[in-house]
């Protein structure tokens, strides 16, 4: 691991700020992905700036009926609180069907939402990858791509998001909450906070270098029922191929949203209308225009299939 | 101002009950300076990255992967690892489950799959959901509970299920 200096600090404007006067800085929050990826040298900060001791550990009411999530709140803790059991189930679902326990006991809120891509060749710092080094080139593309994107890829990349919890956010139209070096702050709905790789895969989000996230809000409550299918190769402690975050109403209404499908998580606001219609009118208008490689293509079918088991209780 | 040439910090942490200021890399893991700096290798290194569990230790009483929390970021910490749960003259409820019921073969994952364990009890009476519970308002012990809360825990020697049975016993004689 390449060596860097560290500081704690006690206030996010602190963090903003030593982000911003600092070249090559980087923030350290569970350390669960970064500290990973550094000893791969995949990540090589200069300086870690340890959010540990901000105090943004706590989920408060908004005036709206919604919920605001510090980033620190661990990924157990928000899965285990009553008020996102009671009324946003989809969440806790979602977050307990990602990593171990052991991992959910350090994981963060914000740090859960910037982990980045398991595609196999961004971590084999041996191989080509226009994410780990931009211009090198995509060894997926020729390669191994039986985990990566069926659609908002690019010929530079097709790597997947591989977390759980934003899949469920983005269903619940979550947003996240930043503040910069100089103060501003601003609310960044999740959709737009992920960047599709397009020629520049390096870039993953919204966030400039000096800015910090501080919270993820939810709206007022949808009720329906929520529902979070993960798809994986073993029965737990593995990423997602596919996965379904599912809120239904009574009237057969309802939103949907995919995990394992793209670089972000996945939802059309048109497909969530045909969601009445069932299973195959709503991935036809999701994944429309998808764009699937030979080792891939199964994941096609098999979204269609984990929403039909939900929608019609059965796998078609 | 920050200062960004300095590679080394200081920290002080609590480690199975005794106070230890170290002055170390900013690099060192909390699992490295478990085994190499305060000599504790009851900790053990399996993977290095989160994906086998062999490195759980206790921090402020939940279990986490020491391997990948570094130890500059446990200034003030309580740290709890397999030696402070327990000794061979005084065994926690746990170490003596898992002696009587055969929970390991080579034993190379057994410390932190003890860490887990102790844990594990502790999160289910806490009423903390995992991925198997049905009603995410009522968590209740059973086998499915105990083996998803485990799957952080990988044991090359597959003796699932025995440390399944000792925490079974545990379970039942803490009731
Ligand atoms: C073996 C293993 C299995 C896993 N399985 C799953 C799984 O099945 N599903 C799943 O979803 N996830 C899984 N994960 C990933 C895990 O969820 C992430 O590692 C974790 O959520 C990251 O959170 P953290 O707080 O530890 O982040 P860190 O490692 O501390 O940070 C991650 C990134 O976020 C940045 N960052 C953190 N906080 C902020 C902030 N407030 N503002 C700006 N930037 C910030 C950091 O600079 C860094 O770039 C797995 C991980 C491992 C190791
Ligand atoms: S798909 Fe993206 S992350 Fe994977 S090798 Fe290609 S550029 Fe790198
Ligand atoms: S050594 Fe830490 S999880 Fe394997
Ligand atoms: S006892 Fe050998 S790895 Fe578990």
């Amino acid at each position: 691991m390449k060596s860097f200096s560290y500081e704690r600090v006690a206030t996010a404007a602190e963090a903003a700020s030593a982000l911003g006067r600092t070249k090559g800085a980087k923030i350290i929050a569970g350390g669960t992905n970064l500290l990973d990826l550094m000893k791969l040298g995949i990540e090589a900060p200069d300086h870690l700036v340890d959010v540990n001791g901000l105090g943004l550990d706590k989920i408060e009411e908004t005036a709206e009926g919604g919920l605001r999530i510090g980033t620190l709140v661990r990924n157990t803790d928000m899965a285990a609180d009553a008020r996102i059991r009671a009324d946003y189930p989809l969440l806790t679902r979602a977050v307990l069907a990602g990593a171990s326990g052991q991992l959910r006991n350090k994981a963060t809120t914000g740090g859960n939402l910037l982990q980045r891509t398991r595609c196999p060749y961004f971590y084999d710092t041996a191989m080509p990858c226009n994410k780990r080094k931009p211009g090198s080139g995509c060894a997926a593309l020729s390669g191994a791509s039986r985990q990566l994107a069926v659609i908002g890829g690019s010929e530079a990349c097709i790597a997947t998001y591989p977390g759980d919890m934003a899949v469920a956010m983005r269903a619940l139209d979550a947003a996240v909450e930043t503040v910069r070096a100089d103060g501003t702050t601003r609310s960044i709905p999740l959709d737009q906070f992920y960047h599709l790789p397009g020629t520049s895969p390096d870039v993953e989000n919204d966030l400039a270098a000096d800015e910090l996230i501080t919270h993820v809000t939810l709206p007022a409550p949808v009720g329906g029922e929520q529902t979070y299918t993960k798809i994986r190769d073993r029965a737990s402690y593995a990423f997602a191929l596919v996965s379904v975050a599912v809120i239904r109403h009574s009237d057969g209404s309802g939103r949907v949203a995919f995990g394992g499908m793209a670089p972000k998580p996945w939802r059309a606001e048109e497909a969530d209308a045909a969601m009445a219609k069932g299973a195959e009118a709503v991935t036809e208008i999701a994944f429309a225009g998808a764009n699937p490689t030979e080792d891939n293509a199964f994941k096609l079918p098999l979204a269609q299939r984990a929403l039909a088991k939900i929608l019609h209780g059965k796998g078609e | 101002m920050t200062d960004t040439t300095r590679s080394r910090s200081s920290v002080t942490m609590t480690v199975n009950g005794t106070e230890q200021q170290l002055d170390i890399d900013n690099r060192v893991t909390l699992l490295d300076a478990l085994r190499e700096h305060l000599k504790l290798t009851g900790t053990k290194k399996g993977c290095d990255h989160g994906q086998c569990g062999a490195c759980t230790v206790m921090v402020n009483g939940r279990r986490v992967n020491s391997c990948l929390s570094l130890a500059v970021m446990h200034q003030g910490d309580e740290v709890t690892t397999v030696e402070g749960l327990g000794s061979p003259e005084d065994l926690h409820p746990m170490q003596a489950a898992f002696i009587e019921h055969d929970g390991y073969q080579c034993g190379y994952c057994t410390p932190g799959q003890i860490c887990s364990a102790k844990s594990v009890l502790e999160e289910i009476r806490a009423g903390i959901p995992s991925h198997v519970t049905r009603d995410l308002a009522n968590v209740v012990m059973n086998d499915d509970e105990l083996r998803e809360r485990m799957s952080g825990n990988i044991c090359r020697c597959g003796a699932y299920a025995n440390i399944l049975a000792a925490m079974k016993q545990v379970a039942e004689e803490t009731a």
